[in-house]
């Protein structure tokens, strides 16, 4: 599910609901930034109130912490612009960019030229908003995420699943998804709870985005 | 007037030329000089402010030649060895350092000579002398042996020796002086006279290499001296090529023509070499400034310099593509460390330590000096067991009763929110390393909320042996 990640020069937007749900970005990240370096941009103030980010998890979950770079910045308009420094350069695989909130310098304005310089370098960005309502955006596609509990039967419990709702989709249609990540195999399952529809979210095709008007 | 407090008791420090014709010198207990005239007009003296206008000096004397070392309390050393010829030769450039100081307001003296030691004495005990090249003993031999400046008990010895003139003592042979007086004075005495030189001491890195930019006319706006700064690039850029080196560090100066000083540095993760990424990490840098620069009536003076050059790879040019992407990343993370700062550009390095917090430490992404090797810990097809996410510091929580009698709690209260846990692994015991500070053992636990919020959770101190009561931390937030 989700194999390769999201459509590459896009801009998605995760509303996480809970402590953990804000995993699922980091997840669609790292499958989509492959063997390319990865930046994660957050301002200081995401750290105290949801911890700093710790190479070992990021390990654990399958990633290479030594394609991981953080950018640590005084507040979300410092974030804002670095996130539009890193989209320029191609050969960055992805962004996650955490802003908790919503800071007025994160407008539709703002995510319209997000979207754009992704579209132009290919670099897909992340837009993770912690506490924050949804609003009109230029994001391709936007997720509400719930952790959910292991699927397991005993008490041990077994890899991050996240209860996904696909709540925008420019370019296909939106759906519940129950996703567990496989750390082993860096991917995706659909967690085996059956009724879960197929993926709209990966389209092989690339299209230049800015035939599309927002 | 100026009085100053050494041994307890008041001496003048300084005074001006009316009072020296009164006859008050410097030195002089202030009782007498009380004693001698009256009234005076005293005042204490501030050698804090003292010492920071002598670096105001020294950084405005910058601009004639990188090299410039402070003599305290009241001199400054510049070397101008391939300087003077911009400055039109030795006597005019001595004479334009002397009189825009002077005009300044200060009392100057200069002189030129080949060494340190033997300049220094001849600023002050003959100012305006230039010594031929070679010709030092002959120019300071007429001095007063106080121009060695060494300490009152070597002056006397060589006053009752009959000696009064730096020509004198330097007449003697130098194994009688040495035995006498000491190898340290011997060695003073002959870089005075020229035979040795002494290195300065420069108060500032000297750069690897440099390059600038005079201006008949101050330069004030922005396009010229993004312009003057593009073409000092260059000009170091090719400096570097033949060397075969790139800079690591760059330092620009900006030279205001009414003596203040502006300087920027820049660090690259990679030898640099790109004339057009030098300007353009430079103006970046400039952009950043929180205390924008500010021309003021222009810059005369606009220096480039290396501070630190690095040898390039060998094959420099490589079509190799990955090279290439790796490259343009490193770019990257030079732009953004220059800037939001190089500490806020990070990347994460492996620690060889089983405390949670310190395996992986963030530091600078332009540092290369680290490498760890990231291992991991569990078997493969294991769910993860370390957390995403670490608290800075862990937070202590309200823990219910235990599951089992060692185990984790039934639920806690954390951040005012209570989470009824459904599932838990551990302990995992994680004792701390004994020259750690008085740390108890701590027993992890990873547990899952009814809702499925993962966490990471402790109990401080073994169950039942070091805690008295028991603490509960949550100290990690999972994926």
């Amino acid at each position: 599910m989700l194999d390769g990640g999201l459509r590459p020069g896009s801009l998605h937007e995760i509303f996480p609901r809970g402590w953990n749900a804000g995993g699922f970005a980091v997840l669609l990240a790292l499958l989509t930034t492959g063997k390319k370096p990865l930046f994660w941009i957050r301002p200081d103030y995401e750290a105290q109130e949801y911890g700093a980010v710790s190479p070992n998890g990021f390990l654990e979950l399958g990633g290479d912490p030594r394609h991981l770079f953080q950018v640590a910045t005084r507040n979300a308009a410092d974030a804002l612009s670095a996130a539009n420094d890193i989209l320029a350069c191609p050969h960055v695989g992805a962004i996650l960019l955490e802003v908790e909130g919503m800071p007025k310098c994160l407008d539709l304005v703002a995510s319209r030229r997000l979207a754009l310089a992704a579209g132009e370098s290919g670099v897909t960005i992340f837009l993770l908003r912690p506490g924050a309502q949804v609003e009109p955006s230029a994001a391709l596609t936007r997720w509400q995420v719930m952790s959910a509990p292991s699927r397991t039967n005993d008490d041990d419990w077994g890899n991050p699943v996240f209860d996904t709702h696909l709540i925008r989709h420019r370019l296909g249609g939106l759906g519940n998804f129950l996703m567990q990540w496989n750390p082993e195999h860096a991917r995706f399952e659909t967690a085996d709870i059956g009724a879960v529809v197929r993926t709209p979210a990966h389209r092989p095709a690339f299209e230049p985005p800015r035939q599309r008007r927002a | 007037m100026i009085s100053h407090k050494a041994n307890n008791a008041l001496y003048v420090y300084a005074l001006e030329a009316r009072a020296q014709k009164l006859g008050l010198y410097k030195g002089q207990p202030l009782a007498n000089a009380r004693a001698m005239v009256q009234p005076l007009q005293i005042m204490p003296a501030d050698e804090g402010a003292d010492a920071a206008l002598l670096e105001a000096i020294a950084d405005w004397c910058d601009r004639f030649t990188p090299l410039v070392s402070l003599d305290a309390p009241d001199g400054l050393l510049l070397d101008i060895t391939g300087a003077a010829h911009l400055f039109g030769g030795e006597t005019a450039m001595l004479k334009m350092v002397t009189s825009k100081i002077a005009k300044q307001g200060f009392a100057v003296q200069g002189a030129i000579a080949g060494t340190s030691l033997a300049a220094r004495a001849l600023a002050r005990f003959a100012p305006g002398t230039i010594a031929a090249p070679g010709g030092e003993t002959e120019t300071v031999a007429p001095l007063p042996i106080t121009a060695l400046t060494v300490d009152d008990k070597i002056l006397r010895a060589l006053r009752h020796a009959g000696l009064k003139t730096v020509g004198m003592v330097a007449e003697r042979l130098h194994s009688e002086l040495s035995e006498r007086l000491g190898k340290v004075f011997v060695n003073r005495l002959r870089v005075m006279l020229g035979a040795e030189e002494q290195p300065l001491q420069p108060r500032r890195p000297l750069p690897d290499l440099m390059a600038e930019q005079r201006f008949a006319e101050p330069v004030v706006t922005e396009e010229i001296i993004s312009a003057s700064l593009l073409s000092l690039a260059e000009t170091l850029s090719e400096i570097l090529e033949r060397q075969g080196r790139g800079a690591r560090m760059l330092e620009a100066g900006f030279f205001r023509a009414d003596g203040k000083v502006a300087r920027i540095v820049i660090k690259t993760g990679e030898p640099l070499r790109d004339p057009r990424i030098m300007l353009r990490l430079l103006r970046q840098k400039l952009d950043a400034l929180a205390d924008p620069l500010d021309p003021g009536f222009g810059f005369d003076l606009i220096r480039l310099e290396a501070l630190l050059a690095e040898e390039t790879k060998s094959g420099t040019v490589s079509f190799d593509g990955d090279e290439n992407a790796r490259q343009q990343v490193r770019f990257l993370i030079d732009r953004l460390s220059v800037r939001f700062g190089e500490h806020r550009v990070q990347r994460f390095v492996a620690q060889d330590t089983h405390i949670p917090e310190a395996t992986g430490v963030a530091v600078p992404a332009q540092e290369r000096d680290f490498e760890g090797a990231w291992i991991l810990k569990r078997r493969a097809d294991d769910p993860p067991q370390r957390p995403l996410r670490l608290l800075e510091k862990p937070e202590e929580i309200k823990a219910g009763l235990p599951l089992a009698p060692d185990g984790p709690p039934k639920y806690f209260l954390w951040r005012q929110c209570r989470h009824d846990v459904a599932r838990a692994e551990g302990p995992e015991r994680i004792a701390m390393e004994w020259w750690r500070k008085q740390e108890l053992t701590r027993d992890y636990f990873r547990v899952e909320t009814k809702e499925g919020q993962r966490f990471w959770l402790y109990r401080d101190g073994l169950y039942k042996k070091e805690g008295l009561a028991h603490r509960w931390y949550l100290q990690g937030i999972f994926a």
